[in-house]
């Protein structure tokens, strides 16, 4: 069922920068007049735990929570975290997600399994699942914190709002710590809509 | 100018809960307000704390800041004390005497209930304390009812000289949604009235106060079924009515858009006659509360017929695929959530301790120590119990380590003749509650060996200050406790007190090992800052030699997680035994020198990352974790 509201789920690991990402698309939705619930259920987040953020943006929005099957856009910041969440995805919504793979030490020491190519069962479950290395990309731009800079430029194409509004967003957070910062998450955020426009 | 700025201005504002409620006090003129952080209230005071006008403080514990505020609040001010669901017990001796005094200026109490343990040691419904001590209780639904609630809360408490709990959820707490502030109020006060028959409650007194209570009572309840804070919203679909408050009102109307819904702002006392002629108006009334079913079974007693938990489930947080379906079953229809797939089966990413954590080593010692039996207690250190040090037996409630550990020495049976009892407790907890037991050990001949884990800081709930850290909750250097002499004073024997570091792994087991021999009360305290908080300064990271590691795996007993496994290999050893090889490596980006992981590494696999000319620069390294 599609109801006048949008539901855009952020989902990766403690530390990634999951909240922040949400925030911008909050804050984003709310410049452009709508009525906006965000979660922030951290629980243990700066301990390597899960993390999700559930942004809700519409006429009016009741719940802040999304409904497993009625996400219109997962945003996955690690791929095991977007196979968990992928049941929350709505047949026809789009899942993107970073390869760039995080282990907790129970799978390194072995309690538990990685799932094989999470990616691969995304695509089997018929769903609309893109991939790109935005942790090595990150790394690459010379700071792994970009990586949801870059995640929000992989999905700026896709959003009922215009990518440069969500940029502008994105950079007025960064804007106190100095033009080198926001340069660099300029430069992040292309990248990531460049791989997906 | 941007749009953002022409659609957000400083009294719209797009903010949480718990930021909603520091805002309120602030347009409320709150005076005093106080603390002690926990899970999800603890934001509350620290946005408050931002506000000059508002004295704050983290408190020593949830009674502790109950009573500054009541203290507060006989001198005439208006005062807010937050707490997390449980802090409600440990304040609650002074909350339930506190009723028969009643508010002089506002006082409201707001707690946040942890509904479905995101991260705390137990489930209560708090909504129950209103009950036990004749309080008002009010629910907001969102950031804006947290807002204007705890706005009217101050109203209320002053209008009927009451105690107010807002009770919130982490639901509440913790979402964002569009907060509109209204004018600031003035508050007068007048000063402090003394007034022995109603602030001093020895039994004479406190015995004329009940009958104010119950008069009290009668004229909440009026309030209650008159109020603006329960609304009854009229909808099309009369098969199915709800009552309902707090974070559920919403779930209720995203799974019944077109259903009559009477939502309680003020939920106690519950407008009983409102609740009856609205259950005429409707085919069947559902109930849906969060967590117990308290309203439920006070409408039953009222003879109103309802559905509660029933059929709604008692465990776990509410939500539309939650309600929806059993409530659609009670009227043989069909929704949205009925064919719900569940979450997939992933591995659990359970917390970890922080990278360099100064309580691994710790760990790391006590997990190599045998015969021991260790009471264990709340913050960071409780996940000892688990992965790979397994070197906590118990853990319930703040403070309990100390207490606990005096019952297994005292109560052992002849099993445990041999074994040590331990006791590991941080320095919040300690001074939260720990202190008392202490005192209880040395006064009572008592035999344990209690590692008072000082990392100068609340490290569970963030890293705030305590009087451990010197520092108050504005950020000013304030006076820091003297953990040895404080345990002395308690009675430990100064040759049984140890200062160590930590990271000295060969002097803690030294001092534990020795100090469990010794039957007398001892305390090793550590000294090491949590990585979490300034105090700490970071040193150039290690790596591992791949040619050096024999894939020992000693390191992973450490439990950094910036140590990774990146091959697992069996080999068959000489003497037909098959053993299991680990390689590991280095996160660099993460590893902050602690230097713990090389104490275990026989054949120094583990070396500095960078030669010390290339200094720190390029520490960002591309390591593939997988
Ligand atoms: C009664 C109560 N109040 C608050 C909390 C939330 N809480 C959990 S652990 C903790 C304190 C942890 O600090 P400390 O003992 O110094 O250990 P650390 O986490 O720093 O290792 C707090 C405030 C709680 N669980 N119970
Ligand atoms: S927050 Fe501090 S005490 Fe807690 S695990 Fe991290 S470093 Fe250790
Ligand atoms: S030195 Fe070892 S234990 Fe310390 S932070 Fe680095 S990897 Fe972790
Ligand atoms: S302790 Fe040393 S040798 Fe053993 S696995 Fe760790 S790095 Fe390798």
């Amino acid at each position: 069922m599609k109801t006048d509201v949008t539901n855009i789920m952020v989902c990766g690991i403690g530390g990634q920068g999951v909240m922040t990402a949400a925030d911008i698309l909050a804050t984003t939705a709310l410049d452009l007049g709508y009525d906006v619930k965000k979660t922030e259920v951290a629980g243990m987040a700066q301990r390597g735990g899960v993390v999700t953020s559930h942004v809700r943006f519409g006429e009016k929005v009741f719940s802040p929570s999304i409904a497993p099957g009625e996400a219109d856009l997962i945003l996955a910041f690690e791929p095991a975290e977007a196979l968990r969440w992928s049941t929350h995805m709505r047949q026809e919504g789009m899942i993107m997600v970073n390869s760039y793979a995080q282990l907790p030490p129970v799978v390194s020491i072995g309690l538990f399994d990685y799932p094989d190519d999470p990616f691969k069962q995304l695509e089997d479950k018929g769903l609309n699942a893109h991939q790109f290395d935005a942790g090595h990309a990150a790394i690459e731009l010379g700071d792994r914190r970009l990586v949801n800079s870059i995640m929000l430029g992989a999905i700026a194409d896709h959003l009922p709002f215009p990518a440069e509004t969500l940029e502008h967003h994105l950079l007025a957070r960064f804007s106190a710590k100095g033009e080198k910062i926001v340069d660099m998450n300029r430069k992040a955020f292309s990248l990531g809509r460049n791989a997906f426009s | 100018m941007s749009i953002a700025e022409s659609v957000l201005t400083e009294t719209r504002q797009f903010i949480s809960g718990n930021m909603a409620v520091a805002q309120a006090a602030r347009d409320a003129q709150v005076k005093v307000a106080a603390a002690y952080p926990g899970t999800p209230s603890t934001e509350i005071l620290e946005y408050i704390a931002e506000f000059p006008d508002i004295y704050s403080e983290w408190s020593i514990n949830e009674k502790v800041s109950l009573e500054v505020t009541i203290g507060a609040s006989m001198a005439g001010s208006r005062a807010l004390c937050a707490m997390k669901h449980v802090g409600m017990n440990v304040a609650s001796d002074a909350f339930m005497t506190q009723t028969l005094i009643g508010a002089v200026g506002g006082l409201v109490i707001v707690v946040a209930d942890d509904v479905g343990l995101s991260s705390s040691q137990n489930e209560q419904d708090s909504r129950y304390w209103g009950r036990f001590a004749h309080l008002p209780v009010l629910e907001p639904s969102d950031a804006q009812e947290a807002y204007d609630y705890t706005r009217a809360a101050f109203s209320i408490s002053e209008q009927y000289e009451v105690p107010v709990i807002v009770r919130l959820t982490t639901r509440i707490c913790h979402v964002k949604g569009v907060v509109i502030n209204s004018p600031a109020e003035s508050h007068e006060t007048s000063g402090f009235v003394k007034d022995p028959a109603r602030l001093v409650m020895v039994p004479g007194n406190a015995k004329n106060r009940i009958p104010m209570m119950m008069a009290r009572d009668i004229e909440l309840k009026h309030f209650s079924e008159e109020s603006y804070l329960n609304t009854l919203e009229q909808g099309e679909d009369k098969s199915v009515g709800f009552v309902t408050s707090g974070a559920a009102y919403y779930h209720v109307k995203e799974a019944f858009p077109n259903a009559p819904v009477l939502k309680l702002g003020f939920s106690h006392p519950a407008p009983i006659e409102k609740i009856r002629d609205f259950s005429q108006s409707v085919e069947k009334l559902v109930v849906i509360e969060e967590v117990e079913p308290l309203l439920e079974t006070e409408l039953r007693a009222a003879n109103v017929e309802v559905y509660g938990k029933d059929i709604v489930p008692r465990i776990g947080e509410l939500s539309p695929p939650v309600i929806q379906p059993v409530v659609n079953k009670l009227l043989d229809k069909t929704g949205q959530y009925d064919n719900i797939i569940p979450a997939q089966d992933i591995f659990p990413r359970p917390p970890t301790m922080c990278v360099a954590c100064p309580h691994l080593g710790i760990y790391y010692c006590l997990s190599h120590i045998k015969n021991t039996i260790i009471a264990g207690d709340i913050g960071c250190y409780t996940l000892g119990a688990g992965h790979p040090w397994n070197a906590l037996d118990t853990c319930i409630s703040m403070g309990a380590s100390l207490s606990v550990a005096q019952g297994i020495d005292k109560g052992r049976s002849e099993a445990d003749k041999n074994k040590n009892v331990l006791a590991v407790i941080g320095d919040s907890t300690f001074l939260h509650m720990g202190m008392q037991g202490l005192l209880d050990i040395t006064y009572n001949k008592g035999n344990v060996t209690i590692l008072l884990l000082d990392n100068r800081a609340v490290g569970m709930t963030g890293g705030q200050n305590a009087p451990s850290s010197g520092i108050n909750l504005q950020g000013e250097e304030t006076t820091q406790v003297d953990f040895r002499k404080l345990c002395e004073a308690l009675g430990v024997k100064p040759e049984r007190i140890h200062e160590v570091n930590p990271y000295e792994m060969p002097t803690l087991f030294k001092a534990l090992r020795s100090e469990v021999k010794i039957k007398e009360p001892s305390v090793i305290i550590t000294n090491q800052p949590c990585v979490l908080t300034e105090r700490y300064s970071k040193l150039p990271p290690l790596k591992v030699e791949d040619d050096k590691c024999t894939g020992c795996g000693n390191c992973l007993d450490v439990g950094c997680p910036a140590i990774t496994v990146t091959r697992r290999e069996t080999v068959v050893k000489p003497n037909g035994k098959e053993k299991e090889l680990a390689f590991v490596q280095i996160d660099t980006a993460a590893c902050t020198g602690c230097d713990l992981c090389t104490k275990p590494c026989a054949p120094d696999a583990i070396v500095p990352a960078y030669n010390s000319a290339q200094g720190n620069a390029q520490i960002i390294d591309a390591v593939e974790v997988k």
